[in-house]
């Protein structure tokens, strides 16, 4: 771990000023990620805002059009308890707890979770290539352990997944996410285009502008229907997703899903979803049209169809 | 005391302490957190400065330059001992390349620097800053590419596999193996593949190390504390009486600790570089390629059978690799002892390889080969259309070991342990045809498995001291590494000399204590606790001589000696010393001494997902005498989940191109959590085997993880029909063959 200076702020305009001010500096909330990485040096910021003093962003309200705004500071464990997110959201809470410990639940937040960088194992050794960590180093992954990696969306520079299990859920649940910029205005980003492919740029994970802070994850209005999040592992807890289904089912056979441990996003592919009472094989050949997997992977693609299908047959059940 | 013929009738045959579930000693210093670790002990070395351990970052070649200058000037740094500037260590117990020195790199995170600091943050941050540049050479890093032939069907006499000659090794032949198959009626002829393993136990390998004069204290976590006493004088050059090793406490081992690593030899030269203590303990990403991991295997198992599933011809052999292209993974440890067959053939063959050091882990040989013979003999079942424990009972060797001529069976009771499994599991109500069991989504299904380990014994001494008060200390360098030797000592002693639990005061893991057996190979208990009989033993005769009654006569109970119509109190001697030890005769060497267990599991797949999740799994275990049910239940569940680990999750996976095990972290190598293992059950056999000890024990520390992972896979077959012989047993190698759904 290196040095760093360390800031605690009041305000959301105050933290985004003092990290776009050094270009070295990084936002510090649940640090359940972050702390690990600077640890291993992968990540090395010189200075780290700590956010977590500021008001107002640790609250769930209720908003005009009827659905919720879960502030940035929000733990993962208060989010999945939440009883309107237990009701109206089920596939919010499911896809939570399914995700790391009860322990780090606690201490991980909302936006934190969002942020949380890739578990490929070559990003993790500062020996090995990996343009993620060191960008132009090389991809070690490409012809390597990848059985864990991204089989679509990738690129001959990196073809790792992005981790979670929280975003997949707000992906089909169509969220949106709540920034102040470092010039002090607000913007709101749709969850689709908030993780981005790795493309020829893989060090970064999202479109936020250095010193951009998240200061809430919006739902709209709940849409009825079947919640689950089924998330397949080696294991049965504390391991990453081989392949996670987010859906959200209605009673006639119509619904949404999205898709978790396949991409360096959720992955979601709307115009798939009118076949989904046409059963898991006919979304899936949609969804993952143009996959890309590596030998190790590949049998993510029958893994997700047949995921899918346990899914939809349980919804019916 | 010289144990040279099986015990009689002696006390432990009525015992009071021994054989009762007893709640382990250390464990409320354990869950209260007040039980010091090797790291943690501030009070021996409060002026300890922090060492951090620079590993390899390529697997084979030299290092050209290393520069450690902008390291020096970082903030807090004491010392840095960089490997080029020092000769390489000499080579201790079980090391197959020096733990440090000099410019050549043999593996991946070998250590290469040591950075002392004042504090671990300001040591790991300089350690950074260290810039080495490589000579690269190229590596054998895949066993299949270095063992080309293993399994190989050319192979039907056993004989070399063309590769390193280095790998040769005689194959043993009993009969007339390829005639016997040929002729047989029923064959299995398959080949299985085990992966690379990490102990991955809890607390990272760790020491202290500090220097008085030429004397060096290691306060450090050790499973064998005189071998690697003497190890360590060897690694540094230095006389033994010179070398102090203190592990009261350890995190786990699994093998791991058996001998020296990287921590203890890098502490100590950093510390006499620093002038001052220095600690060290191992991050977790060293761990699997600095440190020793379980050897991957291939192994062919071939097994000819008459129509009635009587065994005619049996083979098998094993394929390792390792550093020094010796040392393997013997998977055809277990095969000698386990079925009858007048025709054998077993070879286990090394060949080199350069990745990290193999080396013993948990139940070394038998782990694995159990997961290639066990299956095995569930192809074997089906191909005889005869039920798997009804195979394996019509395989039940009468007489001698078959595949060890001259010699009997110490105690053998693995039809009981099969039969009354059976009955316990339920195992009537398998479905034999596969496939067949649906429970909703998921395809149910059993699976049984013997289980064999050797139950080998070491000499084992200790020193006991009854104290003015009646405080009995007892004294040994025995380890407890989490499995209860404390407990087990204590009950052997207050057993011995008639006291209540509470008033005996156990002390471990100090070199400068009695050299005992230590803890592997599943040895520590039986060995340990017969030690420290004969040193009570020696006790009581003393206190016979100065009090005058014959001690090997008398009844020491309740705190009182009686002899004839006599009586004293056990203190009416006074203060009183003794030591011994045990030594095993050679008449041992005419019986295999095993442990044996009927392993259990039932299982479901997920029909859609290939997910496996374990339902149930069961042991009836044949140990001999059990020294306390309540922490050998303990080893033996823990060797269970080990085992559910190997056969469904635990696999250090190697990257052939850089030669390394890539998933060297707890995210990556993936060991089973509480959700993985729902119900366990272990039922102990009431038996006792007077060739072993005094005692008439056996170990059970290892028993647990032969067994089981091959019951699991045989229920993964009885639940879907689907066959995989590669380890672990992952989704994405059967999922194509499960049912269609969508």
């Amino acid at each position: 771990m290196r040095p760093f200076t360390y800031q605690r702020v009041a305000t959301a305009a105050e933290a985004a000023a003092a990290v776009a001010g050094n270009p070295a500096a990084k936002f510090l909330a649940g640090g359940t990620n972050l702390l690990d990485l600077m640890k291993l040096e992968i990540e090395r910021p010189a200075h780290l805002v700590d956010v977590q003093d500021i008001e107002g962003l640790n609250a769930i309200e209720q908003t005009g059009d009827g659905g919720l705004r879960i502030g940035a500071l929000v733990s993962n464990t208060a989010l999945a308890a939440d009883e309107r997110v237990r009701r109206d959201y089920g596939v919010l809470t499911r896809a939570i707890v399914a995700g790391a410990s009860g322990q780090l639940r606690n201490k991980a937040t909302t936006a934190g979770n969002l942020l949380q960088r890739t578990r490929c194992p070559y990003f993790y050794d500062p020996n090995l290539p990996c343009n993620k960590r060191n960008p132009g180093s090389g991809c070690a992954a490409l012809e390597g352990y990848s059985r864990q990696l991204a089989v679509i969306g990738t690129s001959d520079k990196c073809i790792a997944t992005y981790p979670g299990d929280m975003a997949i859920a707000l992906r089909v649940l169509d969220a949106t996410v709540e920034t102040v910029q470092p010039d002090g205005t607000e913007r709101t980003i749709p969850f689709g285009e908030f993780h981005r492919l790795p493309g020829d740029a893989p060090e970064k994970d999202n479109v936020l502008a250095h010193g951009e802070l998240i200061t809430a994850v919006t739902l709209p209005r709940p849409i009825g229907g079947e919640h689950v999040y089924h998330k397949v592992r080696d294991r049965a807890s504390y391991a990453f997703a081989l392949v996670s289904v987010a859906a959200v089912i209605q009673p006639d056979g119509t619904g949404r899903v999205a898709f978790g441990g396949v991409a360096h996003k959720p992955w979601r592919v709307e115009a798939a979803e009118a076949a989904m009472p046409q059963g898991a094989a006919a979304v899936t050949a949609q969804v993952f049209a143009d996959a890309r997997p590596t030998e190790h992977n590949a049998f993510k693609l029958p893994l997700a169809t047949r995921a899918l299908a346990g899914v939809l047959a349980e919804a019916k059940g | 005391m010289d144990f040279n013929q099986p015990a009689g009738t002696n006390l432990f045959d009525n015992a009071r302490v021994i054989g009762k579930p007893t709640p382990r000693i250390d464990g409320p210093l354990k869950t209260t957190g007040t039980a010091p670790y090797a790291y943690e002990r501030h009070d021996v070395a409060p002026d300890a400065a922090y060492g951090y351990i620079l590993g390899a970052a390529i697997a084979k070649g030299r290092i050209s330059a290393m520069n450690v200058a902008e390291a020096r000037r970082a903030p807090g740094v004491v010392a840095i001992v960089a490997a080029p500037d020092v000769a390489p260590v000499g080579k201790g117990m079980g090391n197959v390349a020096p733990l440090f020195g000099g410019s050549d790199v043999a593996h991946y995170h070998q250590a290469i620097a040591v950075v002392v600091a004042e504090t671990f943050e300001q040591a790991r941050a300089a350690a950074a800053l260290i810039r080495v540049d490589y000579d690269r050479t190229p590596g054998a890093f895949d066993l299949a590419r270095a063992a080309p032939h293993a399994g190989a069907e050319e192979q039907d006499d056993g004989a070399g596999d063309g590769g390193d000659p280095q790998s040769q090794q005689t194959p043993k032949r009993i009969g007339d193996f390829a005639d016997a198959f040929a002729a047989a009626p029923v064959k299995v002829d398959a080949t299985y593949t085990t992966p690379d393993e990490s102990h991955a136990m809890i607390e990272p390998h760790a020491t202290i190390a500090g220097w008085d004069g030429d004397k060096l204290t290691l306060w450090t976590s050790n499973q064998m504390i005189a071998w690697s006493k003497s190890s360590m004088a060897k690694i540094l050059g230095i006389a033994e009486e010179n070398v102090r090793l203190d592990s009261p406490y350890i995190g786990g081992g699994f093998g791991s600790k058996l001998f020296v690593r990287a921590d203890a030899v890098c502490a100590a030269l950093a510390a006499k570089e620093a002038g001052r203590p220095v600690k060290i303990a191992l991050q977790r990403p060293l761990i699997a390629n600095n440190t020793a991991h379980r050897h991957a295997t291939i192994q062919r198992i071939r097994l000819g059978a008459g129509r009635d599933g009587r065994i005619t011809a049996i083979a098998h052999e094993c394929w390792s690799g390792n550093l020094d292209g010796q040392s393997g993974e013997d998977g055809t440890a277990q095969t000698p002892v386990l079925y009858a067959g007048a025709n054998r053939l077993v070879a286990s063959r090394v060949t080199h390889l350069d990745l990290p050091e193999g080396n013993a882990m948990r139940a070394p040989g038998e782990a694995v080969g159990h997961l290639a013979l066990e299956v095995a003999m569930d192809e074997l079942a089906e191909a005889t259309g005869m039920d798997p424990v009804a195979l394996r009972l019509a395989n039940e060797p009468t007489g001698e070991v078959p595949g060890k001529p001259g010699t009997r069976y110490s105690e053998r009771n693995l039809t009981r342990c099969l039969t009354e499994g059976a009955e316990r599991f339920g195992w009537a109500r398998r479905n034999a045809r596969p496939g067949a069991v649906r429970d909703g989504r998921w395809l149910v299904g059993m699976g049984v498995a013997a289980g064999y380990r050797g139950a080998p014994t070491q000499k084992s001494a200790a020193r006991v001291r009854l104290e003015a008060d009646g405080l009995l200390v007892v004294e040994t360098d025995m380890t407890d590494i989490g499995t209860g030797s404390y407990t087990i000592i204590a009950q052997t002693a207050a057993e011995t000399m008639g006291l209540p639990l509470d008033r005996v005061s156990v002390r471990l893991g100090d070199s400068a204590f009695p050299a005992a057996a230590g803890s592997g190979g599943q040895w520590g208990a039986a060995s340990s606790t017969a030690g420290v009989y004969a040193a009570c033993v020696a006790l009581r005769r003393k206190i016979g001589e100065q009090l005058g009654f014959a001690a090997d006569d008398a009844t020491f109970a309740d705190g009182r000696i009686t002899a004839g119509d006599r009586s004293w109190a056990l203190t009416d001697a006074g203060a009183q010393v003794a030591e011994d030890g045990i030594a095993f005769g050679d008449f041992q060497k005419g019986y295999d001494l095993g442990t044996y267990a009927g392993h259990f599991a039932e299982v479901a797949v997920d029909a859609f997902t290939g997910v496996t999740r374990i339902r149930r799994m069961l042991a009836v275990c044949d140990a001999g005498r059990i020294l306390n049910p309540m922490s050998a239940r303990s080893q033996v569940i823990g060797a269970m989940v080990m085992a559910a680990g190997g056969a469904l999750m635990e696999e250090l996976v190697v990257d052939t191109r850089f030669g390394l095990f890539v998933n060297h972290d707890l995210a990556g190598y993936e060991v089973p959590v509480h959700l993985d293992i729902p119900h366990q059950e272990v039922v102990f056999l009431d038996t006792v085997d007077p060739v072993s000890t005094p005692l008439k024990a056996k170990g059970v520390g290892e028993l647990g993880i032969c067994g089981p992972g091959a019951a699991i896979a045989n229920a993964i077959y009885n639940a879907t029909g689907i066959r995989v012989r590669e380890y672990p047993l992952t989704l994405d190698k059967y999922l194509d063959q499960l049912p269609q759904v969508a």
